[in-house]
């Protein structure tokens, strides 16, 4: 090493522990109310990302970003798309910008990996979109809780419901993205369903981000269901719908979808080929209910779109965790009060115009919709609700205990009744 | 060896010791990191800059590391301290499968090679649930408790780092290192002196996944955490970036780098989102401008100002 | 219903987009010895302005004429850069390298991170009769074209000057040169030529594989694969790898979904292993 070298390392060196020297320390309660923000603003589900950043801002923009008399600061973090930028975001947003608690992140894996941080380092975690069951399950974090969110296999199971009793149907090929969040959806939905009397003729996975398809609506053709239920997210919902109509399977095989295939988020950049797809969820941004057209009007004057799921989640979380902040006087210091408060707080001005609050393991128990697919005056498609189930909570109609006994849903166990 | 190159050493090495006195924790883990991606920078340029056969599979082989010793310790329980010669095993047996591979060819085509065997490495990793946990990943503690302390940690790492820089730059000193350099500039002339061009650059290669493996196990101990994305393509080009913006077979360009990389990502990071942006004008610029590397041109710039 | 049929069909499609793409990265690697890593990033762009400008005009070709035009503006400020770095093969594959981040990340700044699909003309949309199965007529669309422009390189291969000088200089571009021709003036026009089917392949790939933020480095990986099959600078290597390929991945994703990327990259690591000029490349 010679000496321009030497000057530069130390340079280097004195540079970070100025920079690291920079740290306030704040004196308790009387700086602003610091968050973390995490969310994929590059990377594959980029336009997501955005969007959880677009509709937490929304919140704090509508409210003056004020508590009590502290300050809000959002401090937004690009987690890529990917889990190891994630963890590293995560420390630096608890480690050096010295966040009062983190929340975000879109992808599952990014997601698992920063609650084990968090596990590690006591900081406070909230997740309206990560919707990995045994975080609220077999391996419940006290410091996480799902604010604003919902457990995967929660959502699909009124649509079996559905399908099976109103819809007459009895035999189902599910196709979906080969990873837990998809595991876990097919099996909330082949466990309802089976159990009710209906078969699972084949399930079909394939790999995150398969551009054709084909292969796979040539088998599905071949194995000849009643309905297909498709639990995709993305690109991936994108061209398995686009496909679907290309193939002309729309209207010979019935398209059930998971919540995220149908989301705004997939089906504003598509046309007629989404029409008429059922999916089932909480959020239906075609509800005609007085909270959710006012949320729905006011997102679109801000955005120029309707909301997604990604933006109404974190809209919600912020109004959450704004309920909760107020409720322990904006000492959000004092963790375990803090955590406590957003435990109890039952949200009462939620866009979906009902209270919610979490069940015991710190997931929210909802009514969901089964919505459909339909095309409004202006030509663009969004979700209508067409039937209630009312207080859906993560275990459905199961006893929790008993549920938790049975093994977490993957590709091997879905959860199929044996006749 | 000359005096004041060892002085420059010895003050480096002690800046670096006394860090965890004087930075914060992030910082701490921050220089950690580093540490550990600089061992990476370093394989790759074991091959790289001494034996001219430019790599796209490190980030794999790292990964492999990562996954067989968080697997060995969340899953399969074993002690966290043979996590360390597990995963360099793992390492080195797909390093000895990818150099069988790859050893016939060289320039371009080794890189695609290369490129084309990693990607089957994350294809594995993706798809292979039941072992890797797909894309969830695999989770969970597996330091050493005595490395609990981040500061513990640290010291270990820079001890490993330092060793480990010392026992490379033995072996690019040594016979067989500078017959690699041999193969690097010509190899049918090494051929034609006798040499087994094929046997010295698979155990150039073996040794540089040893080092790759190495820096796997550690970062699986900072980490916690193993998913694909720690085999992916990206990693290699981020190995490979290291390498050539500190200077492609200065070896210490590795350690140069991987500091420049870490640091800028982390202070870019802040201000936009665009540093997918900014890696890829660094590496255009680099090429067109300084291929040689920050210690390349520093080195350059030492021999000239000598001639004077 | 005939699975087989059909999955032959869905094999043929894909091979044809495979086709287009890989064609203008085998000749660029063939003639001027370089690995543009951007090419993904090229297909991606020349697809998002197929699609803008597609919607805004109402006329798909006015779309693709566009795309052809951006991409070939790229391709050129591509080969102006590349020039910095004339004589190491390494350093520009590494310089292609980054401006393949460069690109993607423009194309996330300027068109977003939805999924968009470029529209496609009445015509061609919905199912038709074929070999007894009802196959999406784009696809066949998609198929047809990729034909019919193996038929058109072809022929631009063999019966013309340009084609001539391309082949001499893929075997041996001292020579040309020395034989007085303008070897720079080849090479602009076959790095054109590249780009102008990377857009064509990014407008039509772009309507039914959909665009995205990642879409340029998975067609880049598959194009890799092909030409590495194929052969450096083999129009029908091109042709024989992008068929090889998609019959791999299509088949492969139904009989061993397990197995995914292995199913592609194993023959082609094995290949390039013990014949790395790939099927039908020359050895220099």
């Amino acid at each position: 090493m010679d000496r321009r070298n030497f000057v530069k390392s130390t340079a280097a060196l004195g540079g970070l522990a100025t920079f690291g020297a920079f740290d306030k320390v704040l004196a308790q309660g009387a700086g602003p109310i610091k968050i973390g923000l995490m969310t994929p603003l590059t990377g594959v589900v980029a336009s997501g990302g955005r969007e959880i950043a677009e509709g937490f801002q929304l919140y704090w923009d509508q409210t003056g970003k004020r508590i009590g008399n502290r300050e809000v600061q959002v401090f937004v973090e690009d987690d890529g798309s990917n889990p190891d930028i994630a963890l590293q975001k995560a420390r630096k947003l608890t480690e050096q910008t010295k966040v009062d608690f983190l929340i975000g992140n879109l992808l599952a894996n990014t997601g698992l990996a920063v609650a084990e941080y968090a596990k590690t380092s006591g900081i406070p975690y909230f997740i309206p979109v990560i919707a990995a069951d045994d975080l609220t399950q077999r391996q419940r974090i006290p410091n996480v809780i799902r604010v604003a969110g919902y457990s995967a296999s929660q959502m699909p199971r009124p649509l079996a419901d559905y399908a099976y009793k109103k819809l007459g149907i009895r035999k189902v090929v599910t196709i979906s993205q080969d990873y837990t969040f998809g595991h876990e959806q097919c099996g909330g939905f082949a466990q309802v369903f089976t159990e009710l009397g209906g078969t699972i003729v084949s399930q079909l996975w394939h790999p995150l981000n398969t551009q054709d398809m084909s292969p796979y609506i040539a088998q599905i053709q071949g194995a000849a269901p009643d309905a297909v239920f498709a639990m995709e997210t993305g690109a991936d919902a994108t061209r398995l719908i686009q496909q679907w109509s290309n193939f002309g399977m729309k209207g010979k095989i019935r398209l059930l979808g998971a919540q995220n295939a149908t989301d705004q988020s997939v089906i504003r950049t598509l046309g007629a080929e989404a029409e008429g797809i059922l999916s089932s969820a909480h959020f239906a941004e075609g509800n005609d209910n007085p909270a959710t057209v006012k949320f729905v009007a006011e997102y679109q004057a801000a955005f120029k779109k309707l909301p997604s799921i990604y933006g109404f989640s974190h809209y919600s979380a912020a109004m959450w965790l704004s309920e909760a902040i107020k409720r322990v006087n904006s000492n959000v210091e004092d963790r375990p009060r803090l955590l406590d408060a957003v435990r109890k707080t039952v949200l009462s001005g939620s866009p979906l115009g009902r209270q919610v609050r979490l069940d015991e393991y710190g997931n929210p128990v909802y009514d969901v919709f089964i919505r459909e697919v339909v095309k409004r005056p202006d030509g663009t498609f969004w979700n209508k609700p067409i039937e209630t189930y009312p207080g859906v909570s993560q275990f459905w109609t199961y006893n929790p205990d008993s549920y938790l006994k049975q093994p977490s849903y993957s590709r091997t166990f879905q959860g199929i009744k044996k006749v | 060896m000359n005096i004041p190159r060892v002085a420059w050493i010895v003050l480096a090495l002690t800046a670096l010791a006394i860090m965890p006195a004087v930075a914060p924790p992030y910082l701490l883990s921050l220089a950690t990191l580093i540490l550990i991606y600089a061992l990476l920078a370093m394989s790759v340029d074991i091959l790289a800059g001494y034996a001219g056969r430019t790599p796209l599979c490190h980030g794999a082989i790292f990964g492999t590391a990562t996954y067989v010793a968080m697997y060995y310790v969340t899953t399969a329980g074993g002690n966290p301290w043979l996590a360390l010669p597990v995963g360099i095993a793992a390492a080195l047996g797909v390093s000895l499968v990818f150099s069988v591979l790859a050893v016939r060819t060289n320039g371009v085509y080794f890189l695609l090679l290369t490129l084309a065997l990693g990607m089957i490495v994350w294809g594995v990793c993706q798809r292979w649930t039941s072992v890797s946990g797909g894309e969830n990943g695999i989770r969970g503690n597996a330091r050493p408790a005595m490395l609990a302390d981040p500061s513990a940690f640290y010291y270990f790492v820079l001890a490993v780092g330092a060793l480990s820089t010392y026992a490379i730059w033995r072996f690019v000193r040594s016979p067989f290192g500078l017959s690699l350099k041999g193969i690097r500039e010509s190899e049918s002339r090494m051929r034609s002196l006798g040499y087994n061009t094929t046997r010295h650059l698979l155990l150039g290669f073996l040794f540089s996944g040893l080092v790759a493996g190495l820096s796997g196990v550690l970062y699986a101990y900072f980490n916690s955490y193993v998913s694909p994305s720690s085999v992916a393509l990206a990693q290699s080009v981020k190995g490979l970036l290291m390498v050539i913006v500190g200077g492609v077979g200065t070896l210490f360009g590795g350690i140069v780098g991987s500091a420049v990389i870490i640091v800028l990502e982390n202070i870019v990071s802040s201000f936009t989102e665009r540093w997918s942006m900014v890696l890829g004008a660094l590496f255009v610029l680099t090429m067109i401008f300084a291929p040689e590397g920050i210690l390349g041109k520093a080195r350059a710039a030492l021999l000239t100002r000598r001639k004077r | 219903m005939s699975p087989a049929v059909l999955q032959l069909l869905n094999s043929l499609t894909f091979a044809a987009l495979l086709f287009l793409v890989a064609s203008g990265f085998t000749l660029i690697f063939g003639l001027m010895r370089i690995v543009n890593l951007a090419h993904g990033a090229m297909y991606l762009m020349g697809g998002y302005v197929a699609y803008a400008v597609t919607t805004s005009s109402g006329s798909f070709l006015v779309g693709l004429l566009a795309a052809m035009l951006a991409v070939t503006v790229l391709g050129l400020i591509t080969q102006a850069l590349l020039r910095f770095v004339k004589g190491s093969e390494l350093r520009q594959v590494l310089l292609t390298l980054g401006l393949a981040l460069i690109l993607n990340d423009a194309a996330l700044v300027i068109f977003g991170g939805d999924t968009f699909s470029v529209p496609v003309s009445e015509g061609l949309r919905g199912a038709t009769q074929v070999f007894g199965v009802f196959y999406p007529r784009y696809r066949l669309f998609v198929l047809f074209v990729g034909i019919a422009v193996l038929v058109l390189l072809w022929l631009l291969m063999n019966r013309t000057r340009l084609g001539s000088l391309i082949r001499a200089g893929v075997d041996d571009a001292e020579t040309v040169e020395a034989m007085g021709i303008n070897i720079r003036l080849v090479f602009v026009a076959t790095f054109g030529l590249g780009m102008v089917l990377a857009a064509l392949a990014g407008a039509l790939g772009g309507a039914f594989l959909s665009l995205y933020p990642t879409a340029d480095s998975e067609i880049l990986v598959y194009s890799l694969a092909v030409v590495i099959i194929g052969g450096r600078g083999s129009l029908a290597g091109a042709a024989v790898g992008s068929l090889a390929v998609a019959l791999l991945s299509t088949f492969g994703q139904v009989w061993f979904p397990e197995l995914a990327y292995f199913v592609i990259f194993g023959p082609m690591a094995l290949l390039l292993a013990f014949r790395p000029h790939g099927l039908f490349g020359r050895v220099q």
